[in-house]
């Protein structure tokens, strides 16, 4: 049960966690961040690390805000807009620097309030 | 000139967090990794619970660093009996221990010397086929257990004890471990936690994991303070476990073969028996100011057979190193080691010995970065030595080390015995059957 990222960090993108990530496998859109499910260890370091408690674990996501987790998926499972390949697996974030894309879904989302 | 040499004693991920960051400097520099098994990733391998084998994958990270030439493993080697720290000193030109915290602390209270009376640590290292527990041959003949302690090493070592041996069958535990525990006795395992469910430190993912067990009801005992209410707490940790915490509580037991009780405000102030552990005596602790929490005086038995002690780890002083015995750490500043106030030159430390026997893998990742700075920062601009080779000084002693060949075939070997009995990987846990692996090429 990988952790993921939802709403909170949107526009936020405090990237404490990035640092705690024993795996490196949190990546840097342009308005969010996003962790890797195939290659977070589900270790929970990033839970705490976050300042806006964006992190959970994919079970515990708040209400409302399950579509997250399948977004956090398609930002490596899926082409992101403008690519012709997925991301997969760039086995760290160091080495692939900020992605500077976002799905679909963060890049025309609007935060309430 | 010269690439500066440098020593990392101890390869779990304290030790190979720092590597990674110094290799990250840029810098030319030769390191060398000593350690005083011939295995890597220290409580990677003897410390995560064998049913945490996804947290298991760090290693594909960790490993990283051995890809590159100048880097060594240098396994079999102890600091303190095959090389002193001066012979360290004279082979490199910055030491930084990342050994950590191998002992348990005490409880201080009578009856913790009797037999059945063990610390997290042993317990752990039995269970993960450590070579020092090797020769160790526990029977788990109890029907109760106490594990004392409101950490995450606490509730490993009772979901260990809480599982069926099915659920066991697919992970690495040596095949004598694997028997012990479907062999095990234990019906009722009690986590005896000092304060309240609000104080306690579990990952509130490992708490949840406690719901998962196929064969084992858990229930709460909250002292009759209640759990308290999830939405007030401030800290999200706090909050999750309260919440997870209820769910148990709100669950009925449905009369499952073992049962784990977390008992809250219950503090061990006797453990009982004649010529081994019989019984623990329990008292009610009562909340006082934030943070604190004292006896009250009332006090039950619990018949355990078997009790495992989860208070915490500290190091052991190395020779030639200050060491602050109260905390159990080598005094520092970010990780420079100090005496007193002065620096005591190309000595570091990172992990728990640096820190303090606390937090979780990713912990160490900043940690290493912060002492692989201070490394690089006090080598930049310094002309270094030529040095002796420290297997060359080894070899002279007749002390052959073993390296990170060795180590791949050792885990070819384990991934061959796990296959002949369809497990993934069984860990050999015998230090000489390990160095027999290492060195002998499997056949074809």
């Amino acid at each position: 049960m990988p952790y993921v990222i939802a709403e909170s960090c949107i526009d936020v993108m405090d990237r404490s966690c990035m640092e705690e990530c024993p795996v490196d496998c949190i990546y840097e859109g342009s308005r969010k961040l996003y962790i890797n499910p195939y290659e977070c260890i589900d270790c929970g370091a990033c839970e705490p690390a976050c300042p806006v408690e964006a992190i959970s674990q994919d079970r515990a996501v708040p209400n409302g805000q399950e579509e997250f987790v399948s977004d956090n998926l398609r930002f490596f499972a899926d082409p992101l807009p403008g690519r012709a390949e997925p991301l997969g697996q760039p086995g760290g974030a160091a080495v692939l620097g900020p992605v500077g894309i976002d799905t679909d879904l963060i890049a025309s989302y609007q935060r309430d309030g | 000139m010269n690439d500066p040499r440098i020593a990392v004693v101890g390869s779990g991920p304290s030790g190979l967090y720092t590597v990674a960051a110094l290799l990250a400097s840029g810098q030319p520099l030769h390191i060398d990794v000593i350690d005083r098994l011939p295995t890597p990733y220290g409580l990677v391998r003897y410390g995560v619970a064998p049913d945490h084998a996804k947290m298991k994958a760090v290693t594909r990270v960790l490993a990283k660093p051995f890809t590159k030439d100048n880097v060594r493993f240098v396994g079999n080697v102890e600091v303190g009996r095959d090389l002193t720290h001066d012979d360290l000193a004279a082979c490199y030109d910055a030491v930084v221990y990342a050994s950590g915290t191998e002992r348990d602390r005490c409880l201080d209270i009578p009856g913790e010397d009797l037999p059945g009376v063990m610390g997290s640590g042993e317990f752990v290292r039995w269970y993960n086929g450590h070579p020092d527990a090797a020769a160790r041959d526990l029977s788990l003949d109890a029907e109760q257990v106490a594990v004392i302690g409101a950490g995450n090493v606490a509730l490993d070592v009772a979901r260990v004890l809480g599982r069926t041996a099915d659920e066991l069958r697919d992970t690495d535990v040596p095949a004598r471990v694997l028997a012990a525990l479907a062999r095990s006795a234990v019906h009722d395992v009690h986590i005896l936690i000092r304060r309240g469910p609000a104080d306690v430190k579990f990952t509130p993912a490992e708490l949840f994991q406690l719901s998962e067990l196929a064969g084992a009801d858990v229930l709460v005992h909250d002292g009759g303070d209640g759990i308290g209410d999830p939405s007030l707490a401030e800290d999200k940790r706090v909050r999750l476990n309260l919440k997870t915490l209820r769910t148990f509580a709100e669950t009925p037991a449905r009369g499952r073969r073992r049962r784990i009780h977390l008992r809250f405000f219950s503090r061990p102030a006797k453990i009982l028996g004649a010529d081994r552990v019989s019984g623990i005596v329990v008292e009610h602790t009562r909340r006082q100011a934030r943070d604190q929490a004292a006896g009250s005086g009332e006090r039950f038995v619990l018949p355990v057979g078997m009790v495992v002690t989860a208070v915490g780890f500290r190091g052991a002083p190395l020779a030639g190193l200050p060491f602050s015995a109260a905390a159990g750490t080598v005094p520092n500043e970010a990780g420079r080691v100090m005496a007193g106030a002065a620096v005591v030159p190309r000595v570091y430390v990172a992990g728990w010995l640096k820190r303090g026997a606390s937090g979780i893998i990713g912990t160490n990742r900043p940690d290493g970065a912060e002492t692989a700075a201070a490394v690089v920062a006090d080598l930049a601009g310094r002309a270094v030595p030529p040095r002796p080779d420290v297997v060359d000084l080894l070899g002279s002693r007749n002390h052959l080390p073993s390296d990170w060949a060795g180590w791949l075939r050792l885990e070819e070997y384990e991934g061959a015995l796990g296959a002949a009995d369809g497990r993934g990987r069984v860990k050999v846990h015998d230090l000489e059957s390990m160095l027999r692996s290492c060195t002998t090429p499997m056949r074809q």
